[in-house]
């Protein structure tokens, strides 16, 4: 390489970083940065009345696992946030679990569409992507509420004489979740299906392959990193839930978005609610490693 | 074609399966855009057509000015992240790729990857910091924090534009000695506009649709249409949500047949 084309390099990279700068710098303002002082909070003493007091300490990141007697300062497990954790998770893992079971076949019909009218279920699927969380939830709020829809039309039909109580419930964040999150997981499974080569089943078939076989050894593997896309979309915003768990979960069925916000709110624990945001960004972060990972992986391996 | 059919018997009930999805997709917000128009204030039962409600919200002052706010406050939040996220998309595309490009997508990502309520934490701490320290208590933290998880939502669609873009029009146009600013000028930023367009939009919607984040940087009295909402709905006066709902699910509805108007592939 001559010395002029070197320095043209150099120019072209200096220019990349000067045009970047200002996204970078507010970024880091207005996103990164903030997110040190988080780190930072969870190893400060609780303040007096609000925020923290200087100095170090482990107590918040004890606090997520135990409680301390007030008295003779033993430790003991914190069922509540267990619970809390446990909830999280479970409802994460089932909110995923079944956009996947209604999701697949959803994107299997988009994508054996005509081009025309795929683009058009396509964009019947971004819409609610795109609708306000907030609206969506309220939506689902209305239909399985005590006075709402469902329970209006099941007392007239005389199928139940006394309302459902489904609002409050997990079964209601669940319901929430699935509702808000669905297209997170049909986007991405529609993407993976959409490259896929439709003969590849006829193949299967003469060749005798049952519709099960054609499923788990011919679909399966190919749509594979549409599946594991979509679980992530899913499972990371679900895990993080703060609107739908309010909404329909109500004050008792807290997930730990819910959980965090109580503790800089009424519950005024700061260095708490900063050792939980940073559990929860560690597994979010760590669930997108896992994923990045495997893209990696499976684009080399497809080379 | 006829393949396919054979195919899709295969696998039985997927069909069904979709339409109910679609369905139960477009039920509930089909519901509340229906009953935005009842007479009645409740869903339980439909007593006519009515648009009394949306003169409810009109004629309520904390709608009107939630609205101006969230108007003012997305608009601002995507021309601000719409321009960096233009400066940073033509940093980092089309040139050779250098070190730290996987840095500057990982900082521009960030908040499409942290979770909202922790990006929410961080900022509720970073910014009572600041009005401590200043007593500045305006709109300027809203927006700052707004402009910048747009950024990612700006930036994808402009990236892509100009990775689809063709460098042989500027090379004639460098040719030919214009500039390097006449080329942008004159030939870069005309064709790249919908690409802007697009982003602008998105970041647009982005921000509108935002609660978690502005509950959380807010000071008091600066609520957006969503936060309004959301102190509204737990104490259960629905009838004027449905409406304030339905007019901004159109807003939104317009704005994104529009972006795939502009970012539609001409064939």
């Amino acid at each position: 390489m001559s010395p002029a084309e070197q320095a043209q390099i150099t120019q072209s990279t200096r220019n990349g970083w000067l045009l970047s700068a200002p996204a970078l710098v507010l970024l880091t303002i207005a996103a990164v940065g903030p997110l040190a002082i988080v780190v930072a909070y969870s190893f400060m003493p609780q303040g007096d009345f609000n925020g923290v007091a200087w100095g170090f300490s482990l107590e918040a990141w004890q606090g997520i696992l135990f409680t301390k007697d007030v008295f003779d300062g033993t430790l003991a497990w914190a069922d509540a946030n267990l619970t809390i954790f446990w909830r999280s998770v479970k409802l994460s893992m089932l909110t995923t679990v079944f956009t996947f079971v209604v999701g697949f076949p959803t994107s299997w019909f988009i994508a054996t569409r005509a081009p025309k009218a795929r683009a058009l279920w396509l964009f019947l699927i971004t819409i609610p992507f795109w609708t306000n969380l907030l609206i969506r939830t309220f939506a689902i709020n209305e239909i399985i509420r005590k006075e709402g829809l469902l329970n209006t039309i099941l007392l007239k039909l005389h199928i139940i004489s006394k309302p459902l109580e489904m609002i409050y419930t997990d079964t209601a964040v669940f319901i929430g979740m699935t509702y808000v999150y669905l297209p997170l997981m049909v986007l991405p499974l529609f993407a993976s299906l959409d490259r896929f080569d439709m003969r590849l089943l006829e193949a299967a078939y003469d060749l005798y392959a049952s519709p099960f076989q054609v499923l788990r050894k011919v679909i399966v593997p190919i749509v594979k990193p549409g599946i594991i896309a979509g679980s992530i979309l899913v499972f990371v915003p679900s895990l993080g839930a703060y609107v739908t768990p309010r909404l329909l979960g109500g004050g008792k069925n807290m997930m730990i978005g819910n959980f965090i916000e109580l503790q800089f709110g009424q519950g005024r624990n700061w260095p708490l609610g900063a050792s939980l945001s940073v559990t929860l960004l560690f597994i979010v972060t760590g669930a997108l490693l896992v994923y990045v990972r495997h893209a990696n992986r499976e684009t080399t391996h497809g080379q | 074609m006829a393949s396919k059919g054979f195919v899709l018997s295969r696998l039985p009930g997927f069909n069904a399966i979709a339409i109910g999805v679609f369905v139960a997709l477009y039920l509930p917000i089909g519901m509340l855009v229906v009953y935005s128009f009842n007479a009645g204030k409740s869903v339980a039962s439909w007593e006519g057509f009515s648009l009394q409600w949306y003169a409810v919200a009109w004629a309520n002052d904390a709608v009107k000015d939630a609205t101006i706010r969230s108007l003012y406050l997305a608009l601002s939040a995507a021309v601000i992240s719409t321009l960096l996220a233009t400066l940073a998309a033509l940093g980092t595309t089309r040139r050779a790729a250098f070190k730290g490009q996987t840095f500057i997508y990982v900082m521009i990502n960030q908040p499409l990857m942290v979770p909202e309520i922790v990006s929410a934490v961080a900022l509720l701490i970073f910014f009572a910091m600041i009005k401590q320290a200043t007593g500045y208590a305006g709109m300027g933290y809203l927006i700052a924090a707004h402009a910048a998880f747009c950024i990612p939502f700006a930036y994808l669609p402009i990236r892509a534009r100009l990775e689809g873009m063709d460098l042989t029009l500027e090379t004639a146009a460098s040719d030919l000695y214009a500039s390097s600013w006449q080329t942008f000028r004159f030939v870069t930023l005309p064709l790249l506009l919908p690409g802007i367009f697009a982003g602008m939009m998105l970041a647009f919607v982005t921000s509108l649709d935002d609660v978690v984040i502005t509950v959380f940087v807010k000071s008091a009295g600066q609520d957006t249409l969503p936060t309004y909402m959301l102190g509204q709905i737990r104490r259960q006066v629905t009838a004027e949500i449905n409406a304030i709902s339905t007019v901004l699910l159109a807003l939104t509805v317009a704005l994104l047949t529009l972006f795939f108007l502009l970012t539609r592939k001409k064939d």
